[in-house]
């Protein structure tokens, strides 16, 4: 059966994407692979460099931008990442400049708050506390 | 206009979450819904009750950047207890 070895995130400029994403909430670069005037470009989590790969993918045929817009303005976040301590990760990152378009909230078994990545995407992250 | 908003239960129950915290999304105020209330209509369903909510002024929506948030205004309700007001004791 196939094997979740990399999903993808559109995002407004690649180099930006990639300074958020591992500056600032702390993936590790994976490839960068010149692909004309864009780059196979992705991330992982260091603790797992072999593990799941988030390619951070060029967002310029027409149909993302309305795509991601609306989904913006009604702050659906396009994916979820897993964190240990949601409190203490808000906590960072605000302190970092990010903004949460959602504070941390119990829902049912999870606790979840949503962030601006700065590239065009609201993002979720997750902790499990059921 | 006022008696319409608050006829339907689901947006009592929106009213009911609005009342958590200010600024809400969408995604938020379905999430709330779904996990608080049972309840899982569409989001079409819900944008289309907030409609109904501020048009009667119980709820006001703003843009800020990219994201549109939702706030809670219960200040209509004085004119239900102005018209019929508690009797005193």
């Amino acid at each position: 059966m196939p094997h979740i070895t990399v999903f993808s995130v559109f995002v407004d400029d690649q180099r930006a994407a990639l300074a958020f994403y591992t500056d600032v909430l702390g993936f590790a670069l994976k490839d960068d692979v010149p692909m004309g005037e864009h780059a196979w470009l992705t991330v992982v989590d260091p603790a797992d460099p072999d593990g799941t790969q988030v390619s951070l993918e060029p967002a310029g045929h027409p149909a993302v931008a309305p795509f991601r817009e609306a989904l913006m303005a009604d702050g659906i976040p396009f994916t979820s990442f897993g964190v240990d301590d949601l409190d203490a990760e808000v906590e960072r990152l605000t302190a970092a400049g990010v903004v949460f378009t959602q504070p941390p909230t119990d829902f049912g078994p999870v606790r979840t708050a949503v962030l601006d990545d700065t590239c065009g995407n609201l993002i979720q992250l997750a902790q499990l506390t059921g | 206009m006022l008696f319409r908003a608050l006829a339907d239960p689901t947006r009592r129950a929106i009213l009911d979450e609005l009342v958590a915290r200010d600024d809400q999304t969408l995604f938020e105020i379905c999430s709330r819904l779904a996990v608080n209330h049972d309840l899982t209509p569409t989001r079409q369903a819900v944008a289309q009750h907030l409609d109904v909510l501020e048009a009667a002024g119980l709820v006001h929506s703003r843009r800020e950047g990219r994201y549109r948030y939702h706030t809670l205004d219960t200040s209509p309700l004085r004119a239900i207890t102005d018209r019929w007001p508690p009797r005193a004791e």
